[in-house]
């Protein structure tokens, strides 16, 4: 017998009927997010996707400007202007937006990068006009509000921020050294979005005015709004706070820009730090190009779980490291791939370099196997279901749809991104180590402060 | 890539016209509705024939399946000479069971889309497992072989502990991280097992013996002493076969883990400074002795921390971040434990502003056992109880919320109370509760910064005596560990 069951006392609240249970082909499961498209006369694509599993609702804003449209002299301004938005706006007194959100039950956050910025608001589903509100005023009024001593106090902010996240954090120089070498001057991405102190120092209030009316009209913004609400209703309350939203400029998107290597660059920074890291980066194809999920694949056989290449051999076998990484960090201009070890006490990073090729010139040589490829396809798809869990916050079902939105036109693409996956061949993941980890790239060590006997030999190879 | 020509307006709903909204008025906020009691899914309580509580919640959002174990014995349970060893049992579950490795363990959870996670807190251990419904049964075997029939072979735990040494060497890099170990040691000394490292320090990582994580687990790791969660795409007449198969020959025998008793709390003020020369911010930590979790404060205490620190527009983050611009964030927070827990408030701030900062702080400190505004408690206990649904969303969150409830006891209604109760602490329970828990005559200050640079003027502040200690003399000197293979090509 299995025991008992005591039905619970709880209210019942239950969910959507249940779709029917998963076959045992899991990859038979097809991935759908339903959704409502509009776009209003100003241009703000609205998109709308009901969720009634939880009583909440987000609203997701991603306007389609990073830190890859700041002039020279002004790095670190999308990030400072992103910051700015929280402090209020015509109608919304320094200090209300997250008054008023905190008192409905509600949280909010924003983040920039090379390509975006993006905002959410969640909040109880009865609070829903709440977040709509603060969102529509801030896109239609944020200018009249700020005031020389707000953008004092967010830039003081901002310097913490970067205090905290690089100089005083171990390795956290590493990422700003990487750029430089990375990129040529004039890249969008060869500045940090965090920017540089002076630059932040320089920042002025007619910036603001300036890349509010450039970059952040809504023809040049995308809104999801999901979670536990009737679509046709909320789609009424949307344009009741955004349609007196005023058009503004329309920027088109940058064009693809590769960044070509011609040869290895190495470099060595000195931190205060116990071990010694290496960093190996290669430019390589942009977000949803035919390589960027194959290089996906390829950074999970080297080093994603025990049995990758690079963890087993590195860490677990020889405990010559302590731990290893391998990213593709996709952008929409150009990605990067790239690997990170860190170094056990005694281990010179040349040696972890020699190492690391060895395992890039095997998967060059022959394709990885099979029951690898098979881990991998798995434990993404796996991943694909935990991201449909949550509909709020950062990488929520809401903020996937505007990353979706903003690379392909199509909110729903979840189902194309995972076909990505589910198509690869193990021959496909040898041919992108082959074409894109080559001897042009960036080689960094970063070594105990006087310890530059440990870093690989500096100097162009 | 954007490829703006493609996309479709569906106008379907438009051609249905909706009926307009009201004009949107802003000369005020839109009025928002009360908060709603918590709804939760039925929790199924159920039972193995060996005693063992599941406790079920079908979710079928999507396929997947959490899957939490959680044992009532943490951290906490260490004796002051074998610190570390929960932690390194939970660490060591999936090194090897039976004939299989640590990489024939994560190979077959691997090959099924399945994530398997240890961990330890200072009251529980958890073995948790989230997978696609579909290949629940197949980690399923992995899940119980990892939980009960761990393998501890020497050669495994003499690789861990070399990890753990390496991670307390790259500790000393952290401030964050030195911040913890000097408020921890400060606020319960060193014969209170919550004033040494959770994970253990350097001596009594290399005491550990295998001995010794067999016997823990053979202690702890009982059905009487344990309970399994599971959330997600299934129903009790599939799992509880499935289950039976796989824990039903755990048997009970256990023995009650020792817990952690009452500590003094924090005598007087001192103020510690970790010297590391050439910081550019400052960690500043304030603590002492707070309330465990079943202090009959508690929904109090939560509205008292949001507006302290634990939110936002908190009057710590307020302060120090958006009047000041001392700091990327100010929190604090209580941390509660079956024993006693810890209270800490916390920011890292800019190297210049640190006396001044933790000026602000302890006038925070001080005003918050006097009476809040109403706008105050109503926006804290708005944000907590109108935001509570938020922490009910996933089947992680849902299982760990239900793993929390069994670790500590709690009451079969602390979920659904949570709402009502919250809305009932008004400003004098508030109050009361800060005149309880927090006193700015008892503290501990902690400082991990440039000393050369902030010393003199956190003097000047006179808030008791100053200690300074080397990151060696915080954290003993650097571990030394002894490798197993030399270096290749070195």
């Amino acid at each position: 017998m299995f025991g008992f069951t005591i039905a619970a006392l709880l209210s019942l609240a239950q969910a959507r009927p249940s779709p029917a249970p998963a076959p045992a082909a899991a990859a038979a499961n097809r991935l759908e997010v339903a959704y409502e498209m509009v776009r209003l006369r100003n241009g703000l694509t609205v998109i709308l996707h009901e969720d009634r599993s939880a009583p909440i609702v987000t609203v997701n804003a991603w306007y389609h400007v990073g830190s890859g449209r700041e002039r020279p002299g002004r790095t670190g301004f999308a990030h400072l202007f992103e910051h700015l938005m929280f402090e209020g706006s015509k109608n919304v007194p320094e200090g209300a937006f997250d008054r008023w959100l905190e008192s409905a039950g509600g949280n909010n956050n924003g983040s920039t990068n090379n390509d975006r910025t993006n905002y959410f608001e969640d909040a109880p589903a009865n609070a829903l006009e709440m977040p709509l509100f603060l969102e529509s005023d801030r896109m239609a009024y944020l200018p009249q509000a700020i005031t020389q001593a707000k953008l004092d106090g967010q830039r003081d902010v901002v310097k913490n921020e970067r205090r905290q996240s690089y100089e005083n954090r171990p390795y956290g120089m590493a990422e700003l050294k990487l750029l430089e070498a990375m990129y040529p001057p004039d890249h969008p991405y060869s500045w940090p979005t965090i920017g540089s102190m002076a630059d932040l120092s320089a920042a002025k209030l007619e910036d603001v005015t300036d890349f509010f009316e450039r970059f952040y009209g809504p023809g040049n913004a995308s809104l999801v709004v999901a979670g536990d609400f009737d679509a046709r209703e909320a789609r009424v309350l949307v344009e009741k706070w955004f349609d007196e939203v005023p058009m503004r400029a329309v920027v088109d998107p940058i064009a693809p820009r590769p960044v070509v290597l011609r040869e290895e660059k190495r470099l060595i920074l000195e931190d205060k730090v116990q071990l010694p890291r290496l960093y190996i980066q290669w430019p390589t194809p942009p977000y949803l190009s035919p390589a960027d999920g194959a290089l996906d694949a390829l950074s999970a056989v080297l080093a994603q779980g025990k049995n990758s290449r690079l963890y087993k051999r590195l860490v677990f076998e020889l405990e010559v490291a302590q731990d290893v990484e391998a990213t593709q960090d996709s952008g929409a201009l150009v990605s990067t791939f790239g690997i990170t070890v860190t170094a056990r006490s005694g281990t010179k990073l040349d040696a972890l370099r020699a190492m690391v090729d060895e395992e890039i010139a095997k998967l060059r040589e022959r394709p990885p196997t099979a029951r690898e490829l098979e881990r991998f396809r798995n434990q993404t798809e796996a991943r694909f279901y935990d991201r449909l869990e949550r509909v709020g916050g950062f990488n929520g079902k809401a903020d996937q749809m505007n990353r979706y939105f903003f690379a392909t036109g199509n909110p729903d693409y979840f189902e194309e991104d995972l076909a990505r996956y589910r198509s690869l061949s193990p021959k496909d993941v040898q041919a992108a180590a082959l074409r894109f980890l080559g001897k042009e790239r960036v080689v960094l060590s970063v070594v105990p402060e006087g310890r530059r006997d440990l870093a690989v030999p500096e100097g162009a190879k | 890539m954007r490829i703006r020509a493609t996309f479709v307006l569906v106008l379907s709903a438009a051609l249905a016209a909706p009926a307009t909204a009201a004009p949107a008025d802003r000369s005020k906020p839109p009025a928002i509705g009360s908060p709603r009691a918590l709804k939760l899914p039925p929790v199924q309580k159920l039972a193995l024939t060996n005693g063992l509580p599941v406790i079920l919640v079908e979710m079928r959002e999507v396929p997947a399946i959490e899957m939490q174990l959680v044992v009532k014995a943490g951290a906490a349970s260490d004796p002051l000479n074998r610190t570390g060893l929960a932690a390194m049992t939970a660490e060591m579950l999936d090194e090897a069971s039976g004939a299989r490795d640590a990489l024939a363990i994560a190979d077959a959870l691997e090959l099924v889309g399945a994530e398997l996670r240890t961990s330890c807190t200072w009251d529980a251990t958890t073995v948790r497992l989230h997978v696609p419904a579909a290949r629940f049964g197949a980690a399923l075997a992995t899940f119980s072989d990892v939980a009960m029939r761990p393998a501890f072979r020497q050669k495994d735990l003499d690789r861990v502990r070399r990890e753990a040494l390496t991670d307390l060497l790259q500790a000393r890099d952290e401030p964050r991280r030195l911040a913890s170990f000097a408020l921890n040691r400060a606020v319960f000394g060193e014969g209170h097992r919550y004033g040494l490292p959770l994970t253990g320090d350097a001596a009594s990582l290399a005491a550990l013996r295998i001995g010794d994580l067999r016997n823990f687990h053979n202690k702890q790791f009982r059905p009487e002493n344990a309970a399994i969660v599971v959330v997600g795409a299934t129903d009790a007449a599939t799992l509880l076969p499935l289950l039976e198969k796989a824990f039903g020959a755990w048997q009970k025998g256990g023995t009650p883990a020792p817990q952690a008793g009452d500590a003094a709390q924090t005598a007087g003020r001192q103020v510690l400074i970790v010297d590391r020369p050439g910081s550019a911010q400052s960690a500043i930590r304030i603590g002492r002795v707070g309330p465990s979790r079943a202090t009959p404060d508690y929904h109090a205490l939560e509205v008292l921390n949001t507006l302290l620190g634990g939110s936002f527009t908190s009057r710590l983050n307020d302060n120090l971040r958006e009047r000041h611009g001392y700091s990327y964030g100010a929190s604090s927070r209580f941390d509660y434990r079956r024993a006693v827990g810890l209270f800490v408030a916390a920011s890292d701030v800019f190297t210049p502003v640190t006396a001044d900062a933790l000026r602000e702080f302890m006038s925070e400190l001080v005003r918050i056992r006097t009476p809040a505004k109403k706008e105050e408690i109503e926006r804290a206990r708005g944000y907590l109880a109108a935001g509570y649904a938020q922490d009910f969303e996933t089947t992680r969150q849902i299982a760990s919320k239900l793993a929390e409830q069994f670790a500590f006891g709690l009451l079969d209604d602390e979920f659904t109370s949570f709402v009502p109760k919250v809305m009932n602490v008004d400003a004098k329970l508030v109050q009361r509760a800060a005149g309880a828990s927090i006193d700015t005559g008892n503290l501990a200050i902690v400082i991990v910064g440039d000393r050369a640079k902030i010393e003199k003027a956190v003097s000047a502040l006179d808030l008791g005596p100053v200690n300074v200690l080397s990151v060696d003399q915080l954290m003993g000197p650097p571990p030394k560990i002894d490798g197993p293979a030399k270096p290749e090509g070195d």
